[in-house]
């Protein structure tokens, strides 16, 4: 099963859309140039300090609100490997699915986790933090079928003969 | 095994004779609605990321521009052209300028019985005519528009019983506030809100709207009524016809059940920067704030606007309140025009404006700066929602903005 390790950025519960990307950056041409922006009504700064492959761990309810794919998107472009929260909203727990990126959703983890600390995700199995070990649910088969393909778009081409 | 409304829609779509919250099922879709939100990366995608692309029915969908309405930028005004000539060419309905989506949804296409996606997550709303709305990002929308198809997760659904009627001057607004902020702002995730019992007799399809407009806010993959009379009879008045009228059965499945009695509810505010932070209205009252806004797919129908023109008739505005009016709709706008609604508001201060969003998403109209305090009827009050980071956004009625912007500070329409 599929590993990797992380550092560890904490936030907290109901982080909402427009928090992820705020509505006045929509209008910038691609999600490369906005993702500098993602987070900043809450942390200006997190985007900068955000490395390829560190994960963010949340609260209940990440990602409520909007329907705004921008925010998965600027997510994923940041480099977050997933996101481990005790709960998602569900229209962004779809769109992250389309957009091939990986959420789990973990009760207790949250509750010991502190910014920085290092933890390992076997997907579909377990994430393990300072040797103790939090058990994750896996995913439904065409769910994983579409985050394995790289996002919706590219399982459609599969499945309905659009291949590019 | 009994069905619950919800689930006997799903059934429909998907072709099958009993359908189990839990389970995943591909559903035709009835209709799909998008708007300029997010229209021009569904069109960006069709082109550049699908070979072949075609668009798998054209009459089940829907382009409506109501975010940035009339462009405010050359960037905004490019992804409308985009989207304006994707609909042109394709042979898709169009509408600019008419109001914002799902009032325009709600006037001109739903229909009881239908599963409808849109690219808004206030898709929702349409439960209010017996219909399963709900919204999806552009990616859902684009496999929706070529292949005619989705899936969906069949939902649970949880059970409010409605009981009496609201008092005077207290509002759907109110109870729906009231009941996201008992339950919290994912009480239901990803659960289905079904609204019964004889309360939701005493509410008109516009007062349902409201209910299920909202359901969002507190996580709910869609909010219904079943198609009664009172649905029926707004259908009829605009020509349609139902697709299919459902009632669940009387041993359908709910995960819980709830009842509200709506005698009991009272003019309530939810405070920065949850929509679940929901205290009563007296609670906040002196709040000095710097703008209110009356409009929104929530409450910028004709209910709502007498209201409002009813507080604020032979008053003036606050001198340091900018009050924006914003009629939900064309069909909104003239029926008030028509009632001298609009006279009322200009009378007393207000900037009546063209339907849209306006400042409920925070672009194109009425952007608050830093530090600034809007009391608004629009639908969320996220930080920084309505403009500047550390601006501040409380939600409440019709009659306790209006009051607001009067006042000059958060106060019930009592209170003048």
């Amino acid at each position: 099963m599929e590993q990797f390790t992380g550092r560890v950025w904490v936030l907290g519960n109901d982080i909402d859309t427009d928090i992820i990307i705020p509505t006045e950056y929509l209008a910038l041409k691609t999600i490369e140039d906005m993702k500098q922006y993602g987070f900043s009504p809450l942390r200006p700064e997190l985007a900068g300090q955000i490395r390829p492959g560190d994960v963010i761990v949340a609260g209940k309810n990440f990602g409520c609100g909007s329907s705004r794919e921008q925010a998965p998107e600027v997510v994923k472009a940041l480099g977050i490997r997933c996101v481990i929260a005790k709960s998602f909203a569900r229209i962004f727990f779809r769109n992250a699915i389309n957009n091939g990126l990986l959420l789990i959703e973990q009760p207790d983890l949250y509750d010991h986790v502190k910014e920085g600390d290092t933890i390992t995700v076997t997907v579909n199995e377990h994430v393990e933090h300072q040797g103790k070990t939090y058990p994750i649910a896996s995913l439904p088969d065409n769910l994983v079928e579409i985050i394995e393909a790289g996002g919706l778009v590219k399982a459609m081409r599969h499945r309905n003969g659009l291949e590019a | 095994m009994g069905m619950t409304i919800a689930e006997k829609i799903i059934a429909r779509a998907a072709g099958v004779s009993e359908v189990k919250a839990g389970n995943i099922y591909t559903v035709n879709l009835d209709r799909m609605m998008s708007n300029d939100g997010t229209t021009h990366l569904t069109v960006d995608m069709y082109y550049n990321k699908l070979k072949n692309p075609r668009i798998a029915d054209a009459k089940k969908m829907v382009f409506i521009v109501d975010h940035n309405m009339p462009s405010d930028s050359p960037k905004t005004a490019a992804s409308q052209k985009k989207m304006r000539d994707f609909a042109r060419e394709h042979g898709i309905d169009f509408w600019e300028g008419e109001g914002v989506c799902h009032q325009v949804m709600m006037e001109h296409y739903v229909c009881p019985g239908e599963l409808i996606f849109g690219a808004d997550s206030h898709t929702c709303t349409y439960g209010a005519l017996g219909a399963f709305g709900t919204g999806v990002g552009c990616t859902d929308l684009l496999y929706g528009m070529v292949t005619g198809t989705s899936w969906v997760l069949a939902p649970e659904t949880v059970r409010f019983n409605l009981v009496g009627k609201l008092p005077e001057g207290v509002y759907p607004r109110d109870l729906m506030l009231t009941i996201i902020g008992e339950i919290g702002a994912n009480g239901v995730n990803y659960q289905v809100m079904e609204f019964a019992g004889p309360g939701a007799k005493t509410l008109s399809v516009n007062d349902r709207m409201v209910l299920c407009n909202l359901s969002v806010e507190a996580g709910a993959k869609t909010a219904i009524f079943e198609a009664d009379e009172i649905a029926l009879e707004y259908l009829k008045e605009r020509g349609r016809e139902p697709k299919a009228v459902f009632s669940s059965d009387p041993d359908a499945v709910y995960a819980r059940e709830y009842t509200f009695d709506l005698s009991a509810i009272r003019p309530v505010v939810a405070k920065p920067d949850f929509v679940d932070a929901v205290v009563p209205a007296a609670e906040v009252c002196g709040v000095r704030i710097d703008e209110a806004f009356l409009g929104s797919c929530n409450n910028g129908r004709i209910d709502d606007l007498r209201v409002g023109a009813a507080i604020v008739k032979g008053r003036r505005v606050s001198e340091h309140v900018r009050f924006l009016v914003v009629p939900a709709s064309r069909e909104v706008y003239l029926q008030a025009l028509d009632e001298g609604l609009l006279q009322i508001f200009m009378e007393s201060g207000a900037i009546v404006m063209n339907p849209n969003c306006s400042v409920c998403w925070g672009s194109c109209q009425g952007v608050i700066g830093e530090n600034e305090v809007l009391i608004s009827t629009g639908t969320r009050n996220f930080k920084g929602r309505a403009g500047h980071p550390s601006s501040k956004v409380y939600l409440g009625s019709a009659a306790t903005v209006a009051a607001s912007a009067i006042r000059g500070e958060i106060c019930t329409a009592d209170m003048l």
